[in-house]
């Protein structure tokens, strides 16, 4: 990035970020700023604070009790955790895939259409349009268009976890996050979701957590290093991956640890 | 004899031990039941069903009873199933945990075990005197309403608890409110245990005897209840009174309409093991 990009040019921002559960601190100091139209990964061993960070800009968070948390989350300049800000709202725009595919018990069709029926758009030729739109996109078209009434739960894992995408891209948002998203599918679906992610990212900005460091070697263009609340280092991937600046990130990368 | 096939015996003696007490239970009930088809099948005719109550055995029919009956399974149902369902949507969906959802908790469940002739006390107390309804079929109904509550509600949470975690914070996730989330996801995916937890629970207010009497319901009512402040009697109460009376002609009635309560209550609980089956095959 260049040096004269002024701040309001990120899509997303986390500004000094501290978070506790209760009195344990999980997240000290984070600072990360993140580009529109990228895909920023976030790694570190298990417990690191990584999903918890992701959690953030979608308020998941919120349902936990102890949570809480100083610092500015930004996206497009605005803090969401201001008092105003409708969570819902919000939602509708930070979309998030979970990491294990969490289809509704409902048909496929009726799955993707969910979010935006309770936005209350029940026109069924906006429906329909917009349901094969999102499954193209989630490139699970041609293996459901002809049983869009059947249940969802009679999907493959790898076939529902592209649904989960495909109901998230439905209702339009412009950030995605994904929380380990492939990491209980087969080495197929992954592929296919990896793809994927690379196409998406021409619409959407895309942060996601990830166990497998060749998946964020392959698929992101920043990669954020978490380490016992730390953000240890954030950098391009290329840089991480092949010329880490801090010994921990290149001992966790080349498999010393974690 | 060494210790594997010790264990076989074991093994094979709890399983015969285990099918001789089912079917002891099964054989009981068919003793009975025989004795009721062979006493009563042969009294069940039309006149039988739409004959009000007579002193003359032969004349006597169960129109005020069945019909009583109905009117307490629909008014109970009308008063139950909305207040149970809700107070179990709150409970597991907004009650925070605290020492008094705790309280509340405990409460409900040992309700739904109280026994039932105390519910017709209470019913007796306050809808009876205080409310001043007399033995009519809504005090009836409100006091029936009571004793299914605990039961009712208790199978709505378990039903809204076995709606996964990860589905509802999916649905979040897109930005649905709580009530959404509730009422087009969660309610949907627990209905069917639902409505099997509150047939049961109306299957049971059917066939209560004890708070009805308590309250004041007849034995003796020659005319078919037209409002719900009507004096009413059902099935129970009926079957009750013949069986006390020393005319054999009575106890013939009695099994009749035993027959009758019995029909109407398998095929509630047929109606709940069939829609149970049903969406046990859907979900999978």
């Amino acid at each position: 990035m260049s040096e004269s990009q002024s701040e309001s040019s990120f899509k997303i921002e986390a500004k000094n970020i501290d978070v506790f559960y209760g009195e344990k601190q999980v997240l000290k100091d984070v600072n990360m700023p993140i580009e529109g139209n990228t895909v920023t990964a976030l790694i570190g061993p298990s417990g690191c604070g990584k999903s918890t960070f992701l959690r953030l800009f979608n308020r998941m968070n919120d349902y936990i009790d102890v949570f809480h948390k100083k610092g500015e989350i930004l996206i497009d300049g605005k803090d969401i955790y201001r008092k105003k800000t409708n969570v819902e709202e919000l939602r509708k725009s930070v979309g998030m895939v979970f990491q294990k595919p969490n289809p509704f018990p409902k048909s496929i069709y009726d799955n993707i259409a969910y979010g935006l029926r309770i936005q209350g758009i029940n026109k069924k030729s906006l429906l329909d349009e917009i349901v094969e739109k999102s499954i193209r996109q989630a490139a699970l078209w041609d293996e459901v268009k002809d049983n869009l009434k059947k249940s969802a739960l009679a999907l493959s894992g790898g076939q529902q976890q592209r649904l989960c995408i495909a109901r998230t891209l439905a209702v339009e948002p412009s950030v995605i996050l994904m929380d380990e998203p492939a990491s209980a599918l087969d080495p197929i679906s992954t592929a296919k979701i990896e793809e994927l992610i690379q196409e998406l990212k021409e619409q959407y900005t895309i942060l996601i957590v990830t166990h497998n460091m060749q998946q964020a070697g392959r698929i992101s263009d920043k990669t954020g290093f978490f380490y016992m609340g730390d953000l240890v280092e954030f950098d391009e991937t290329q840089q991480i991956f092949t010329n880490p600046k801090n010994e921990r990130t290149e001992n966790y990368i080349s498999g010393r640890f974690g | 004899m060494n210790n594997l096939q010790r264990n076989k015996i074991k093994d094979k003696a709890f399983k015969y031990f285990g099918v001789t007490c089912t079917f002891f239970g099964i054989f009981i009930l068919g003793v009975f039941l025989f004795g009721i088809i062979n006493d009563g099948v042969s009294r069940i005719n039309w006149d039988f069903l739409t004959n009000l109550p007579s002193y003359r055995p032969k004349k006597a029919g169960i129109l005020t009873a069945w019909t009583g009956t109905l009117w307490i399974f629909g008014l109970t149902a009308i008063f139950a199933i909305p207040l149970g369902i809700a107070a179990a949507i709150y409970l597991e969906e907004y009650g925070k945990k605290s020492w008094f959802a705790n309280l509340l908790e405990i409460n409900i469940t040992n309700l739904a075990g109280v026994p039932s002739i105390i519910y017709g006390i209470l019913g007796l107390e306050i809808f009876v005197r205080l409310m001043g309804l007399g033995g009519s079929l809504l005090a009836g109904s409100f006091t029936l309403s009571l004793l299914i509550l605990p039961v009712i509600i208790v199978a709505t949470r378990e039903a809204l608890k076995a709606v996964p975690l990860t589905t509802r914070t999916a649905s979040y996730a897109l930005g649905a409110t709580k009530w959404q989330t509730i009422w087009n996801l969660v309610l949907p995916a627990s209905l069917s245990s639902i409505i099997t937890g509150v047939i049961l629970a109306l299957a049971r207010a059917v066939g209560e005897t004890a708070p009805l009497i308590v309250i004041g319901a007849l034995a003796y009512v020659p005319f078919v209840a037209k409002t719900p402040l009507d004096e009413f009697t059902v099935m129970p109460i009926q079957i009750f009174n013949w069986i006390s009376r020393p005319q054999h002609g009575f106890t013939i009635n009695a099994a009749a309409a035993i027959i009758i309560l019995l029909a109407f209550v398998f095929v509630m609980n047929g109606i709940a093991v069939y829609i149970r089956i049903k969406a046990k095959k859907k979900s999978h």
